[in-house]
This record gives structure tokens, C-alpha cells and sequence, in this order.
């Protein structure tokens, strides 16, 4: 069990007769950013309180960090660290406080722990704030702080549960960019995100869970390519120029009420060219022209049945 | 108490001190009382003795009770907040958390009562208790501030919202008043004058009087032991069965 860091199989778990999850097989290998995708109510934070020891499942076997989290549940405890998606800081206490608590709970040395404090400030940039109570912090600091307390005592496995839902987007570059340090230094992330382009930027693995079953799993790249590819996007001035392109670029999708015209391609610049001479030849113009990749958003809602007019319409 | 329990009970007690209201509650209010009881209209009982001899081990009881508010609230801002979850998924003694709580709050109650006697002393307390019966007192009370603690983590447990869980705290501060803290029951109307005689603040105070009077009831004793117990039980095992489900 040495490069399995997360092993799920056939988890189940209800809620009373109401399923939430059916089903779910995942495996997640030591060392690497596994995002789990779903709209809300989808079961993302059941199975994060399941495989963070929170909640019981019904059915199945999890394994994280190579014990079983039924019987062995002290081991998993041990083994990994949560932030969650309301900031778990006690907010009467002071940042370094704060940290200190999590040192005294994992039972680590004074000296050692008074390092670590120190470290944990300094990483989060929370050293002018360490002697505030947390009641004073801004969003983003408690979101730091909720982060640097669940390092203390280096966790092998790290559960982020929606970790930068409210952050503004500074904050959450600052966070992404602590998820790569973690990285770095051989941790497992599993992530649950709202924020597809989150997923996108920084998990090896995506799974896009869909009223309890796993719908899709891969890299960000292949769940791409399960998306009908990339196309390009013509607004006209009238009805009569649409219709002169439509007749012209075989294989395009019109759309009347918004004069656009869509047209398959791959976006590489001699296809483009292409197109526009031959637009050029029957003297057509187009008001405004856009090149489009399909992006995790438009997996997101292929895959989860919310799909928008732009998904049926390929 | 486990190292858990120990960093939980820092924890805590750190919550109650920067509180304001609670320190407010806890150590204040009982000496405020005792000053309006004592000073105003302590020539206007007629007890028996000097009414500060008469009223120090009720007020000392009243003392134990307001601290409760703040042990409620805190219990249950434990419980609504976010940060119960991370010491869930810690491997961290389930316990530890209340155990805290319950000691935090005894602490708080030897504290207010250590207040309030000194007080009483500059208000002409002259008890003729001996070494052993003022042992006998701390005892009293650390049962006391045991059962009652218990109790009201159960209560604060049990409450929807920190808010609530303040109320829930009330009836237990307001108990005192039907009872021979202030005034002798006999002295009461008919109905209080029984309900004050027989609820479980009764037999303490009385015990804590008569030790302090260096006259103690070995009846009254027996009875405050078994309401304590009794208390400490039924809070105890209520909060374990809340604190399970809530968890």
C-alpha cells in the first residue's frame, strides 16, 4: 500500500432513504492532487467527513494512508490533516495561540513546537498579526491560519474542503500556491472545488461526482477531450450577413436571437486564416470573432446534466 | 486528567477570562449582591445572627451558579464553531473536550468563591468554622461546582445556539433565590416555603452554614452529598449521549 495514498472502493453512504453516495471507487497515489468536482449537493463533503473519519459509510472500503479508516481509525487520524469550508480557528484565542493548541494536541515538544510556530507564522505571513485574537482577522488570514494549523505535525495526507470558497483572488493564488509547496514536499492533496479553473490549475486527477456516482475521472486533459473540441464564435450585424455565412462555412451552428454563427476548429492559426479568407471572399463581415477551448466548466456541465444550450447544441 | 484534557482546560480558561461578561457573571456579580443583600437590607432580615454569617455560604452557592452562564455559551460555541471538527478528526482524546469545560468552570467557581470571601470578611464575616470544617466547605463546594458543571454542559450541549444555551443557565441562577440562601425558608410563603425546603440548594447551603458555624448536620450533609452526586451523574451521562450524537 506503499503508493496508494487514498483507496476507495464501493463506498456507500444514506442519509435515511435519501442516497448520497452510491457507489464511489477512487484511487489516489501517494504524493499528488486529486480534485474532486461536483455541483452542490453532489456528496463532495459527505465524502470528505467519510474519509476523514467523521462519519461512518454504509457500505465499502477505505483506506487512507494504508489503514483501514473502520478499524484503524487512530492511525488515519494521525495520518492527515483537514481544512475544511468554514475556518476551524478558535476565535478568542491569538494566531500564535492558536498554533500552539494544535502543537500541544499533537503532542509535539516545546522546543520543537515552539519552532514550529514560529515557521507556520512565518510561511503564512502572519507574523505581525501572531499576538491578535483571531476575531480580528480578515477572511483570508483565518483561511491562512485554518491552513497553518492543520500542518502542524506534517500530515502526510491533506483533505482541503472547499479551501478557497470567499477568498478573494489574491488570497487564493497565495493559497494555490501553498498546495504546490505541499506538493513539493511529497504530501497528498484531495481537494473538493467549486472553482473548475482550481482543479485545473492544480490536480493530477479530477473525478466529477454527480448524484452520488462517479461520472467521469482523469486528468484535466483527458476530461477535456470528452468534451466536443474547441470552436470558434462569429457575432454579425444582421440576419442577412448570418445567413450568407451559415450558407458559406459548412458545418457551423447558428444561433439567431444572439447572430452568432459557431464554427468547429482547432484554433491553430492556419485554420483561422483559413476561415477568414474565406469570409474575406464573399465579402462578409463579422462583428466580432472569438476562439474557444472547452474548459473544465464545460465538462462540468456536460458531465453533470446541467448542461448549458452550448454543450446540446455540439 | 489526560494532556488533553490539560491543553483543552488552558483553552478554556482562557476563554472565560477574556471575556468580560463572563468574568462580569462569574466574579463580580455574586460580590455586587452580596454588597445590595448584605449592606442595604441585611438590618432589615431578622435571622437569628449577624445576617453576613447568615448569607456567606448562600452567596457562596449563588456564586457557583452564575459562573454556569458562561460555561453554557462556551460549551456550546464549542459545539456550533467550526473548530470542534478539527479536534474530531485529531486524534484527540473525545472527552477531553468536555473534561475541559467542567474544570474550567470549577476553577472559575474557587475563584469567585475565594472573591466573595474575602469580601465577606471586610463586610465582618466571623465564622467559627475549624481547619477541618473550612475542608469540609471546599469540598462542598468542589462537589458542588462538580455537579453542577456537569449539568450544564449537558444543558449547553442540548441548546440549539450559544444564545440559547445562555438561557438554558438561568433557571440555575435564579434557583438560589428559592432556596435558604437568602432568607430561612420558614420564613417563606406557603408553597416556596416547601419547594425551597426540599429542592437540593437547601441541604447544601445549610450543610456549608453549619460547618461554618462550626455546628455541622451530618443530615443535612448526607442529603447535599446525594443531590450532588445525583446531579453530577444525571449531567454526566446526559452530556455524554448528547455530546455522542452531536458529534
Amino acid at each position: 500500500m506503499t503508493s496508494s495514498a487514498i483507496a476507495v472502493s464501493g463506498l456507500r453512504k444514506a442519509f435515511g432513504d435519501k442516497t448520497v453516495l452510491d457507489g464511489i471507487d477512487f484511487d489516489v497515489p501517494a504524493g499528488t492532487v486529486f480534485s474532486l468536482l461536483g455541483p452542490n449537493g453532489a456528496g463532495k463533503t459527505t465524502t470528505v467527513n467519510v474519509l476523514t473519519t467523521l462519519m461512518k459509510p454504509d457500505g465499502g472500503t477505505v483506506r487512507v494512508a494504508g489503514h483501514d479508516i473502520a478499524t484503524e481509525t487512530k492511525a488515519v487520524r494521525a495520518a492527515i490533516g483537514v481544512t475544511g469550508q468554514f475556518a476551524a480557528v478558535d476565535e478568542l484565542l491569538t494566531g500564535q495561540e492558536n498554533l500552539q493548541l494544535m502543537v500541544d494536541l499533537k503532542r509535539l515538544g516545546s522546543g520543537e513546537g515552539k519552532r514550529v510556530v514560529t515557521e507556520l507564522l512565518e510561511r503564512f505571513d502572519l507574523v505581525e498579526s501572531a499576538r491578535k485574537r483571531v476575531s480580528t482577522y480578515s477572511g483570508g488570514m483565518r483561511r491562512k491560519l485554518d491552513l497553518a494549523m492543520t500542518l502542524v505535525g506534517k500530515p502526510q495526507i491533506i483533505f482541503l474542503d472547499e479551501p478557497t470558497t470567499g477568498l478573494d483572488p489574491r488570497s487564493r493564488r497565495t493559497m494555490w500556491a501553498i498546495v504546490r509547496e505541499l506538493l513539493a514536499d511529497g504530501v497528498t492533496i484531495f481537494l473538493t472545488t467549486q472553482y473548475l479553473e482550481e482543479a485545473d490549475q492544480l490536480a493530477d486527477r479530477v473525478a466529477v461526482l454527480n448524484q452520488g456516482r462517479l461520472v467521469a475521472q482523469g486528468t484535466p486533459g483527458d476530461l477535456k477531450r470528452q468534451v466536443p473540441g474547441s470552436h470558434v464564435r462569429l457575432r454579425f450585424a444582421s440576419t442577412v450577413e448570418l445567413d450568407a455565412a451559415a450558407r458559406v462555412l459548412t458545418g457551423s451552428t447558428r444561433d439567431d436571437e444572439d447572430l452568432t454563427l459557431r464554427v468547429p476548429s482547432d484554433g491553430a492559426t492556419k485554420s483561422l486564416r483559413v476561415l477568414l479568407d474565406r469570409l474575406d471572399e464573399y465579402s462578409i463581415d463579422a462583428e466580432e470573432f472569438s476562439v474557444h477551448t472547452p474548459d473544465l466548466d464545460d465538462v462540468f456541465l456536460a458531465l453533470t446534466g446541467h448542461a448549458s444550450t452550448e454543450v446540446t447544441a455540439r | 486528567m489526560s494532556t488533553d484534557s490539560v491543553t483543552m482546560l488552558r483553552r478554556n480558561f482562557k476563554h472565560i477570562a477574556r471575556n468580560p461578561t463572563s468574568v462580569f457573571n462569574a466574579v463580580l456579580m455574586p460580590i455586587l449582591i452580596m454588597f445590595m443583600f448584605v449592606y442595604m437590607l441585611g438590618d432589615a432580615f431578622n435571622v437569628g445572627v449577624d445576617y453576613i454569617d447568615y448569607a456567606t455560604p448562600g452567596l457562596m452557592l449563588l456564586a457557583v451558579c452564575y459562573g454556569l452562564g458562561a460555561t453554557a455559551t462556551s460549551v456550546n460555541s464549542d459545539m456550533t464553531r467550526g473548530i470542534i471538527n478539527r479536534f474530531k478528526v485529531m486524534d484527540v482524546r473525545r472527552g477531553a473536550v468536555l473534561t475541559g469545560h467542567v474544570v474550567a468552570s470549577l476553577l472559575t467557581n474557587l475563584i469567585a468563591i475565594a472573591a466573595l470571601i474575602g469580601v465577606a470578611f471586610l463586610l465582618g464575616f466571623s465564622p467559627s468554622a475549624s481547619l477541618l470544617d473550612w475542608l469540609g466547605v471546599v469540598g462542598m463546594i468542589v462537589l458542588l461546582g462538580f455537579a453542577a458543571a456537569w449539568l450544564t454542559v449537558a444543558l449547553g450541549l442540548a441548546a440549539k445556539s450559544p444564545e440559547t444555551a445562555g438561557m438554558a443557565a438561568v433557571p440555575l441562577v435564579l434557583l438560589p433565590f428559592f432556596s435558604s440562601a437568602i432568607v430561612p425558608a420558614d420564613k417563606m410563603g406557603a408553597g416556596i416555603r416547601q419547594f425551597a425546603e426540599y429542592q437540593p440548594f437547601t441541604p447544601i447551603i445549610e450543610t456549608m452554614r453549619g460547618l461554618l458555624n462550626g455546628a455541622p448536620s451530618s443530615g443535612d450533609a448526607i442529603a447535599a452529598i446525594a443531590w450532588c452526586i445525583g446531579i453530577a451523574l444525571v449531567g454526566y451521562l446526559w452530556a455524554l449521549a448528547t455530546f455522542k450524537k452531536r458529534v
